[in-house]
């Protein structure tokens, strides 16, 4: 039916709100980005020089470098074990539910949290360290957070602990939609439960891998608060990431425009990643 | 698809292979729940327990007092008023929010499945999209909107950031539901001379509880469990218990209180982890429709 006057009208603000502060709002920060702006906003235009600044910055480095770091471990490891726990529990277990909700839980916990309990969990002074030490293994050491070339594993420990339930959870999804006869056809034959899994089931798999690879990737490119809370970006800067680099240029080092133009890298960076999945998955739709 | 399934498959015989299956499983549930489990524990602890014992360990003296500490007396920024403050002002700010934008998801579901006009598509990729952006983005102009709308600083500020961009998923979550209603319901029930409003309260509403409780589970998840805008637009007082988490944790000079920062974290995750195992799948359906869009 042709949409009337109060259909359109009832859609009006959300479609305004949309318009204006997620798109206009890009369009402003993308604006910032060319000015000169410090703690205040300013509307001089100043060419592309805060990008210049920004890609100069050794902070700025430090963010990206640790951003790959934390991405290809971050995506590679939940991805395979989301698949692993996925591939366990598809085994026709008993108590299914109950494992896959321990698995999915930490997704409804606030990073906070989880950032809260990793950080003492972790920490040499009270968590693993101490525990073992005082249960007779002396010679244990495991200070990670505290070494500022390995506290950013300790930030992918507690993100793999956070998201591989979710990761889990789409692909018994798609685990659940593979086609029973072609492997009924190979259990016949004689194959095995591995061989069926590796020839015939998770080649189906591909979209679930792909839909995996673009949400993981979104989210380690988003990913602020667990830093905030497991190491605040230490020791040092040892665990910046952009998140974390955007808000200290913006908010604590007044360098507002340097903070726009890495906020617009950021976007820029998840727009190559989300978009053309987005448009894959609307064309499918439109024409399945 | 389960490989297991066929009666005959070896998988379902006793064998060793099932034993190292379910030990396998055990040991990483055991994983899986740890950090849960280290928080509980230790938040029943006195201190000097934990400095001399070990995290695993149960208590020996057991203790409510970190919790009572976390609750009303903690240090949190000037005042030591505990995260009592802060979890009402989450809960001031989530209730309106997740009413606001399931309300606001079901009539553009509505109205975007039951209607057709010019660029509703594109509407509705824009939409979309705004579901992923990084919200560092948009952190500089809505900072000064909610300066010039007199809300920086304020609960309500909060309430209005969070239905803005909830938009999206709600949207998302109302549109997919509808657009697999039964179209010709609606239509007879149009023949019958029920108008716009009648349509979405006779029809659409009555048959939504689902989708409604995916989309309520899944905005509280996402608001209560926020961050980033709770650290961005609010103040002393008005933090959001996330906010008020991190400063007790990060914040405290002098003597660590570990058995007050997990009490305190288990009191923050305690309203998303109880809506988790009241309803578990609808927590599901949620992620699942917010991974696997269109």
């Amino acid at each position: 039916m042709r949409a009337g006057f109060l259909p359109k009208l009832l859609l009006t603000p959300s479609a305004l709100l949309v318009l204006v502060c997620v798109y206009g709002y890009i369009m402003f920060t993308v604006y910032l980005s060319f000015t000169a702006s410090t703690m205040m906003p300013s509307y001089e235009l100043a060419g592309p020089a805060s990008y210049q600044r920004l890609l100069s910055l050794e902070n700025w480095q430090v963010s990206l470098v640790n951003l790959a770091t934390f991405s290809v471990l971050y995506i590679g490891i939940a991805g395979i074990l989301g698949l692993a726990f996925a591939i366990l529990i598809d085994q026709k277990i008993r108590a299914e539910s109950l494992f896959r909700s321990i698995f999915l839980y930490p997704m409804a916990l606030s990073l906070i949290v989880t950032g809260t309990a990793w950080k003492w969990l972790l920490d040499p002074g009270v968590g693993l360290e101490h525990t073992l030490h005082s249960l007779g293994w002396e010679t244990f050491t495991f200070g990670w957070i505290k070494d500022s070339e390995m506290a950013i594993y300790c930030v992918v420990i507690a993100a793999v602990w956070q998201t591989t339930g979710f990761v889990m959870a789409m692909f018994l999804a798609g685990l659940r939609g593979v086609d029973s006869e072609q492997i009924n056809a190979a259990r016949v034959d004689g194959a095995k439960t591995w061989q069926i899994y590796l020839r015939i089931i998770i080649p189906q798999l591909g979209p679930v891998f792909v839909s995996a690879f673009v949400i993981l990737a979104h989210m380690a490119i988003k990913s602020y608060d667990l830093v905030v809370a497991l190491t605040n970006g230490g020791p040092g800067r040892s665990t910046w990431l952009p998140s974390v680099f955007m808000y200290q240029y913006t908010f604590t080092r007044n360098e507002m425009a340097v903070g726009a133009a890495s906020s617009v890298l950021m976007l820029i960076a998840i727009g190559l990643i989300v978009l053309p999945y987005l448009l894959s998955e609307m064309r499918k739709v439109k024409n399945g | 698809m389960p490989v297991a399934h066929g009666s005959s498959g070896p998988a379902t015989r006793f064998g060793i292979g099932r034993v190292i299956l379910y030990a396998v499983l055990i040991v990483l549930a055991f994983f899986f729940l740890m950090p849960v489990y280290v928080m509980v524990v230790n938040s029943l602890k006195p201190l000097d327990e934990i400095r001399s014992g070990n995290l695993m360990a149960l208590p020996q003296a057991w203790t409510f007092e970190p919790w009572l500490t976390a609750w009303s007396t903690a240090q949190i920024g000037v005042q030591p008023t505990g995260l009592r403050p802060y979890f009402i002002n989450s809960f001031l700010m989530v209730v309106p929010a997740v009413a606001i934008s399931a309300l606001i998801g079901a009539i553009n579901g509505y109205v975007l499945t039951q209607f057709r006009f010019r660029g509703q598509h594109l509407l509705f990729a824009l939409m979309l999209f705004s579901v992923f952006i990084p919200f560092q983005i948009v952190l500089i102009p809505m900072a000064k909107t909610l300066g010039i709308l007199g809300l920086a600083g304020t609960v309500k500020g909060l309430v209005f950031v969070h239905v803005v961009y909830g938009i999206g998923f709600s949207t998302l979550f109302f549109r997919n539901y509808y657009a697999a209603f039964p179209s010709e319901l609606i239509r007879s029930a149009r023949m019958d001379g029920a108008n716009f409003f009648e349509v979405f309260s006779h029809i659409l509403l009555p048959n939504s509880a689902p989708i409604i409780v995916v989309t309520v589970i899944w905005q509280f998840t996402n608001i209560w469990n926020d961050f980033l805008f709770g650290a961005s637009f609010s103040d002393f007082s008005s933090y959001p218990l996330t906010v008020a988490l991190n400063n007790l944790v990060n914040s405290s000079t002098g003597v660590k209180e570990y058995n007050v920062h997990f009490a305190g974290a288990f009191i923050a995750a305690l309203p998303t982890l109880i809506v988790y195992l009241l309803s578990g799948k609808y927590f599901v359906r949620g992620l699942m429709a917010g991974s696997v869009k269109g």
